[in-house]
């Protein structure tokens, strides 16, 4: 790739050739404000806030989709382009709600930070505004497109980066809206709540609804973990709040996953804090008497001294229990009796001893893994 | 009709098509029906079935010829008789009814009915009935100067004979046989043609960048989605001379490069399909389209591709998009299509007329093309004639004509006795321009300095009668409408411009709303993506520009002098025109008006509703609009309203 040099608010800079004038701008750390353009996304050109001048142009151009050129000479900042960027801005305020007090994107809202960079604090139209409700059934998703901007960055989140292309643009001018599938709800939809378009989405128009009241995005630690549900190791970063995870965010580095997460990883954490999780191992009261299976009903399992009662004990004594009961079945029955399913979750290292286990020690091939399904 | 395989094939079916087109003029009778869309629209078809009824019953032998709008629009259904070796003499606004007449007079008679007779169009040895007028002795075609239209009304145009007679088609030998693509490129550039689909970049350069451009397979099309409201150019030459369009659009793709091309048509344009699947279908029976055109190496497919109805697919990127079956919207440029269009391949989209004149430049040569028009707008423009004018309807001027002799001469100036008061140009996205801009020169330079733009070529004409803030509105609501929300300026500003014209034509104006539709209309232009986004403000800043006292009545006395907007106007009888007829008395559905036979009227405003049956059907123009204020108080006439 050739380099192409250019001036950009008075500094000479390099940049590659096909860069737009924002790609160049980044690649120096110089800053022109945008709502639509993403780093993962294909430039979209529609919010026109990232405007600048082009000497020997007319009209402004959007700096994401203006290819640089030799000797080109753009200006960021002017009193022109500043004035376009606010008036578009004031536009945007005129059709979103000024709730920015108990908005869940405070704080994590470009809107609200352009808004106030170019200080516009208020409608300054008063005209019609759009009144959607807030109700898409879906279980993970918050709809709310009275908060949607239409920067399409959640249509080419679905389209590029999970491949679905369950969100669309309906209707047309003041009309157009965010829709799915055929303009139905997101589960009625091809959605497979990846939750990408909530990750790029920069105002609170698509919100986790697990994280609905979690915390502010100022009061979170982010925590970069792996994935724990399949192999492929995908990275998260969870935003954890007096040590509880409230959401989950991209890991755009992750070098297997790219900011990329399946439904599990994004939204399949309520698991960890929730009061049913087990975080000590359980026998049956039998068991840990050493007695046979008893012949007696399950039903009242929870009573205290019934057979069937789940007694917690430490690990040792559970492992120990579980292994006296495998010998025992291999011993009267043979190792064929036997067979072992082990899971995704593991880690290679834990999958390869598994298979230890069952061919070496127990002495059977029976064993399966669940991502062979 | 046989697979032609080289120039001599061509010319001798060209010879035999002439030979065939003089025996039908020479020895038979043709009876030539106008069966545009306009023409079935006006009851043509009713007319057909009566010319064959009354065929029969005269016991006459005729070849009824079908062709397409000749631009008469006003005048239709027309029905034009031409008898052996005789002129072909057209008359207007036909019935079913008056058809057996005409042929009394007309066939058995030898009579020439004046009353029903437009006038002639001399035969093919330029034989004329004294007595009656030519074509070009009319002043709606005498200013005319047809190119892009040369076949309209004249031809059939789903004979290819009829084309091929006319010499169609020898432009696309010349260019396939006797030049190489940048010999045509070099003629195109010389011609001076600018693009006829409003923008007037110049097409000779457009194809140089096309061919140029690095990429495999390139794609020719044909931008054929019309809409803008009150525009119908495209539609007639589609559907009046469809080859026209063809050959252009070859010629275009063998300069390019271009295996394939598009037309993209509007779907509302159904005969116009029809008749393009009927001139692409005798194309490639003919061998010129499809594989090695005219027995030479270049081959190229044609398709059609029917738009579902959305305005903004009329911009170039829009409209590849909605042929890639995506979401009809724009995208921003560059690249421009000609570097990466249609699946990302160099393309080269033109306006049906554009083609349709490259067609003619190739037979003709540049020279004869530059020669018309001016300077920097060489050729014609097609303009759609339509609003508050006499003859509405299709027709063909050259670059340079003034306003004026196109709204007085070939239009025939303003209906009803009434006062010209502004001509839109440019369609919703152009704008209008008052009674002192009559003499502008029409050409793309001097529209856009005079405060309008060229356009694709709508004019509207409008009257007294037309406020022209809501006119500004009109234009407004259909623009805003059509904005595909891509953008943020397009989207909401079109909404918020709306919202302040609206408020202006309902009474709530204020004059800071006048400052507010700069404010929005320059950022608007200034930050659109695509041309509708930034052309969506001109006709409320050219209506604001030159009839900013009606806004400021508007907003500061709540007046509209147009008597449009509600309730911002009222009407009063004129005491000295009135003659006490009692006309309006019997048309006001609220018994508003108090007087007696040959007694001057007066309106009771407590009763009126503004509705304007007075004012429509006073013949002595004595109802008149005012001011509400400025209205003496009937006090007397409560509950004296009937009398």
């Amino acid at each position: 790739m050739g380099k192409v040099n250019l001036i950009i608010d008075g500094k000479e800079i390099q940049a590659e050739q096909g860069d737009t004038i924002l790609q160049a701008a980044r690649r120096h750390n110089h800053y022109i404000p945008i709502l639509c353009d993403h780093p993962a996304l294909p430039p979209e050109g529609a919010c026109r806030i990232c405007l600048v001048e082009i000497e020997g142009q007319r009209a402004l151009h959007p700096s994401c989709t203006y290819p640089v050129t030799e000797g080109m000479v753009v200006e960021t900042n002017t009193e022109r382009v500043r004035a376009a960027r606010k008036f578009n801005l004031e536009l945007l305020i005129s059709d979103h709600p000024l709730d920015c007090m108990t908005c869940e994107a405070t704080g994590n809202c470009l809107l609200q930070d352009l808004a106030y960079e170019y200080e516009v604090k208020e409608d300054v139209f008063h005209g019609t505004r759009h009144h959607f409700s807030v109700n898409d059934p879906n279980p993970f998703i918050q709809v709310d497109r009275n908060k949607c901007i239409l920067c399409r960055r959640c249509v080419r989140a679905c389209r590029e980066i999970n491949g679905v292309e369950a969100i669309s643009v309906f209707y047309r001018g003041f009309n157009a809206y965010i829709g799915f599938g055929a303009d139905s709800s997101m589960d009625n939809s091809p959605c497979e709540f990846c939750g990408s378009c909530v990750e790029v989405c920069p105002t609170g128009a698509l919100w986790p609804k697990l994280s609905l009241g979690q915390g502010r995005s100022w009061e979170v630690e982010k925590v970069q973990t792996t994935c724990p549900y399949c192999g492929v190791g995908c990275q998260l970063v969870l935003e954890v709040k007096d040590n509880k995870i409230i959401k989950v965010d991209s890991a755009w580095e992750g070098p297997s996953n790219h900011g990329w997460t399946c439904v599990k990883g994004r939204f399949g954490y309520d698991f960890i804090q929730h009061a049913d999780r087990l975080d000590k191992p359980r026998v049956r009261k039998y068991l840990l008497d050493g007695k046979q299976k008893p012949a007696a009903s399950k039903r009242d399992h929870e009573k205290e001294g019934n057979p069937w009662q789940w007694v917690e004990v430490d690990w040792e004594v559970a492992l120990g229990i579980t292994a006296e009961k495998m010998n025992q079945t291999r011993d009267t029955y043979g190792a064929d009796s036997m067979g072992f399913l082990t899971s995704a979750k593991c880690l290679n290292e834990e999958n390869y001893l598994m298979n230890k286990l069952t061919r070496q020690v127990i002495g059977t091939n029976s064993i399966d893994h669940c991502a062979r399904l | 009709m046989p697979v032609l395989k080289n120039i001599n094939e061509l010319e001798a079916v060209r010879e035999k098509a002439r030979a065939h087109k003089k025996d039908r003029e020479n020895n038979k009778l043709s009876i030539i029906l106008g069966m545009g869309t306009c023409g079935i629209a006006a009851g043509a078809n009713e007319v057909a079935a009566a010319v064959r009824e009354e065929l029969d019953k005269f016991d006459l032998e005729a070849e009824i010829i079908h062709v397409g709008c000749i631009g008469m629009c006003h005048n239709e259904p027309l029905l034009d008789i031409q008898q052996p070796g005789g002129a072909r003499i057209t008359y207007t606004k036909v019935t079913p009814a008056l058809v057996g007449k005409i042929f009394e007079k007309h066939l058995i008679k030898g009579e020439y009915s004046k009353r029903w007779i437009f006038g002639q169009i001399p035969g093919a040895n330029g034989e004329i009935v004294e007595g009656l007028p030519t074509y070009d002795e009319l002043p709606f075609y005498g200013k005319q100067v047809r190119i892009a239209l040369r076949n309209c009304g004249l031809i059939d145009p789903e004979n290819i004979e009829d084309y091929l007679a006319s010499g169609g088609y020898g432009g696309l030998a010349k260019a396939l046989f006797k030049m190489s693509p940048d010999d045509v490129i070099e003629e195109v550039k010389d011609s001076g043609l600018r693009g006829r689909g409003g923008a007037g970049f110049l097409t000779g350069l457009k194809w140089e960048f096309c061919r140029k451009a690095k990429g495999y397979p390139k794609y020719v099309i044909c931008n054929a989605d019309e809409g803008d409201p009150g525009a119908f150019m495209d539609r007639s030459v589609l559907e009046g001379d469809p080859h026209a369009l063809l050959e252009g659009m070859i010629i275009a793709a063998y300069a390019i490069g271009a295996p394939e091309g598009y037309i993209y048509c509007r779907a509302e344009y159904p005969l116009a399909i029809e008749r393009l699947k009927i001139a692409i279908r005798q194309a490639y029976e003919m061998g010129l389209m499809g594989k090695n055109i005219l027995g030479s190496d270049f081959s190229f497919d044609l398709k059609i591709k029917e738009g579902a109805g959305a305005f903004v697919c009329g911009e170039e990127t829009a409209l590849i998009a909605s042929i890639e079956g995506k979401r009809g919207e724009p995208r921003p440029r560059p690249p421009y299509p000609a570097v990466a269009g249609l699946w990302g391949k160099p393309t080269n989209v033109n306006n049906v007329k554009s083609y349709a004149i490259t067609s003619q430049i190739l037979t003709k040569g540049a020279d004869w093309f530059s020669e018309i028009g001016t300077d920097k707008s060489p050729g014609t423009a097609v303009f759609a004639l339509t609003g508050k004018i006499k003859n509405t309807g299709l027709i063909e001027v050259p670059m340079g004509i003034s306003l004026r002799e196109i709204i007085y001469d070939i239009g025939g100036g303003i209906p009803d006795k009434k006062e010209f008061k502004a001509v839109q140009t440019g369609g919703p996205l152009g704008g209008c321009l008052p009674v002192e801009a009559l003499d502008t020169p029409v050409d793309f330079d001097s529209l856009t300095a005079a405060g309008a733009t060229m356009g694709s070529g709508g004019m509207i004409v409008v009257d007294q009668e037309t406020c022209m803030v809501e006119f500004a509105r009109y234009f407004l609501t259909f623009a805003s409408a059509e904005s595909c929300g891509k953008c943020v300026p397009c989207r909401l500003g079109g909404q918020r411009l709306l919202e302040v014209l609206t408020r202006i034509t309902s009474g709530d104006g204020t004059l800071e709303d006048l400052d507010e539709i700069e404010r929005i209309s320059k950022y608007m232009r200034e930050g659109s993506l695509c041309a509708l986004g930034q052309l969506t403000p001109g006709p409320v800043m050219a209506s604001l520009r030159f009839f900013r006292a009606e806004y400021e009545a508007h907003v500061t006395e709540k007046f509209c002098e147009a008597g449009v907007c509600a309730g911002m106007f009222t009407y009063e009888i004129d005491a000295d025109r009135c003659t006490g007829c009692g006309l309006c008395m019997k048309a006001c559905p609220t018994k508003a008006i108090i007087g007696e036979k040959k007694v001057v009227h007066v309106i009771d405003q407590s009763q009126c509703i503004q509705c304007g049956a007075c004012y429509d059907v006073c013949n002595l123009g004595a109802v008149l609009v005012k001011r509400k204020h400025e209205l003496p108080v009937i006090e007397a006439a409560q509950g004296e309203g009937v009398i």
